[in-house]
């Protein structure tokens, strides 16, 4: 691979971690597998885009980010007081984000954004072509982690993750969890459509099927990060999370590398979802045979 | 302190499973009142206090707290005066936060605080302290992980929550049965201490008529949704478990068939 192939990849990397650390505000923290995902990808990539063909990309991200967290919004609205199953929520909210993405950009389905100036182009002629997307990249996503971190320990970030963990208690404990909810998914979503936002301008384009399978590649790479960095702390969960992204990319870099054509992309992405989510599973399976095996040897030496 | 007016609660109305639970129930509890609470299956003594924690509205009545009118008080809020311990160890804590986190937590409970984050080093000081005084090496570990405690350590934590803030009614539901006896003895005396050191108003149920009668000031009998005997003072500190299984079989007309009391009712003899 290329080094121009490789940078590709961490950047890329990068953005999309963003996604893996929503899902583990919603999925791993809130314990809700929510599908709004897809959607509000595209979202945060069609806001992004259509202002930076009006030539306000800062704009678009900041807009992007707002419009994600109204998504979450409906989500838990439908969740909390609605009383609606998780993942119908999130697929009801997806669903109705397929029609508003499309108003978004337009009525079009795709939108190029070439020789539009992106809030990258800024950071190029700051820091150079070849590593100004990079560091600014790095800059947001890390700036991101911290503050997520930080949040995480404030009394509402406790509850919130109370909220996931055993919802007897915090009902108990004065919590609201409607509220805790509602405040979960709007975090999540809102970083999931920044996350479209910059893919948007990074790539110079954003089309209507951007999200398609979002949720699925974004645990995927949450779930590599956890088996790689572990999940002992709040803060190694979130670095997991960008680590287990990128180094999804640089598997999916490296496939596209060999003969591998980019229509059976899709497969080799799901190959590793599937692998990388019943992990867990396969392991314990493992561990079950060889304890089995111990057992009837023990028998048979006796 | 607390009072109950009038409370019913059926489920199911209107279907062939419809059950009544409680019966126009009234009950009055002074400041300080530790009242224990026993009666055959269904009862209706886990009916009660769910009525009174907020899980479900009853069907009737009011519940007034303190002056606090409760009845349509959705459950958190209730939370803000209640503590409640229920029988499974797993319900009162958060398994996978730190001892410390779920202090935190419970810390929140009804009670502004200055500052965003969730735990201060002040915090920290005072949750090793009251840790230290149930002495089951607890302070040691404020960074662990709940769910490694053993089901004594979660439950004896939980009570820890329940009281950490003092709260103006603490409601047990049989908090001691799923542990071991040595770890239940252990519980409930510590039950016993934080009680009478916060002077809380309390109602325990209990399926040990031994420790119904032991603690606390006044016991309820229950059954079929309704209190069917209330003993306090001389009366109660004269009563055997013999005399309360009479009492029982007078007033409701049967034999006492809460086979968890006969069975440690047995075994205590």
């Amino acid at each position: 691979m290329s080094l121009l192939a490789f940078r590709g990849a961490i950047e890329q990397g990068m953005i999309y971690s963003l996604v893996a650390i929503a899902l583990f505000v919603s999925y791993r923290i809130l314990d809700i597998a929510d599908l709004t995902t897809d959607g509000t990808f595209t979202l945060g990539a069609a806001a992004s885009a259509i202002f930076t063909t009006f030539g306000t990309p800062w704009l678009g991200l900041g807009l992007a980010v707002i419009m994600g967290a109204a998504a979450g919004f409906v989500t838990a609205l439908l969740q909390t007081k609605l009383k609606v199953q998780p993942i119908l929520a999130g697929i009801i909210t997806m669903t109705a984000l397929y029609s508003i993405n499309l108003i978004v950009m337009g009525g079009k389905s795709n939108l190029p954004l070439m020789k539009k100036s992106t809030v990258f182009t800024f950071f190029e002629t700051l820091f150079g072509k070849n590593y100004g997307k990079l560091i600014f990249i790095v800059i947001v996503v890390t700036l991101l982690c911290a503050l997520l971190a930080f949040f995480l320990r404030t009394r509402l970030g406790l509850s919130i993750r109370a909220t996931g963990d055993n919802k007897d208690m915090v009902r108990s404990s004065s919590i609201n969890p409607a509220f805790t909810i509602t405040i979960g998914l709007m975090l999540a979503n809102a970083i999931t459509a920044l996350s479209g936002a910059l893919f948007a301008q990074h790539q110079q384009f954003s089309d209507i099927s951007l999200g398609t399978g979002m949720v699925v590649v974004g645990l995927a790479s949450l779930i590599i990060g956890e088996v790689i960095i572990g999940t002992s702390t709040i803060p190694r969960c979130i670095i997991g999370a960008v680590v287990g992204s990128i180094i999804y990319r640089i598997i999916i870099a490296f496939a596209l590398n060999t003969n591998i054509s980019a229509s059976n992309l899709k497969l080799v992405s799901a190959i590793i979802v599937a692998i990388a989510i019943s992990y867990p599973a396969i392991k314990e399976q493992i561990a079950f045979y060889k304890l089995r095996k111990a057992g009837r040897n023990h028998v048979n030496t006796k | 302190m607390l009072t109950l007016n009038n409370i019913s609660k059926t489920f199911n109305k209107g279907t062939v499973n419809e059950k009544v639970a409680l019966q126009s129930l009234s009950l009055h509890l002074n400041p300080g009142d530790f009242v224990t609470i026993i009666g055959g299956n269904g009862a209706g003594k886990s009916t009660l206090f769910n009525s009174i924690g907020g899980t479900f509205l009853a069907d009737t009545g009011s519940i007034i707290l303190d002056n606090t009118d409760l009845t349509f008080l959705p459950e958190h809020k209730r939370a803000a005066y209640i503590g409640r311990m229920f029988q499974d160890p797993l319900k009162g804590t958060a398994p996978n936060m730190t001892i410390e986190e779920n202090l935190a937590l419970a810390y929140l409970r009804g009670v502004k605080r200055n500052g965003i984050l969730g735990l201060t080093n002040a915090d920290r000081i005072y949750f090793k302290e009251r840790l230290a005084a149930l002495d089951l090496g607890l302070e040691t570990r404020l960074k662990s992980k709940v769910g490694l405690l053993s089901g004594g350590q979660r439950q004896a934590l939980t009570l820890l929550m329940a009281t950490l803030v003092t709260p103006k009614l603490l409601l047990l539901d049989e908090h001691t049965a799923a542990l071991d006896p040595a770890t239940a003895e252990k519980v409930l005396a510590l039950t016993k201490k934080i009680v009478a050191d916060s002077n809380i108003t309390c109602m325990m149920i209990t399926h040990n008529i031994h420790s119904a009668l032991q603690l606390g000031n006044r016991t309820i009998m229950m059954d079929n949704g309704q209190i069917i005997l209330d003993i306090s003072g001389d009366e109660r500190k004269k009563m055997t478990v013999e005399m309360l299984l009479e009492k029982f079989r007078q007033k409701s007309q049967k034999a006492f068939d809460n086979d968890r009391i006969l069975l440690s009712t047995a075994a205590d003899k």
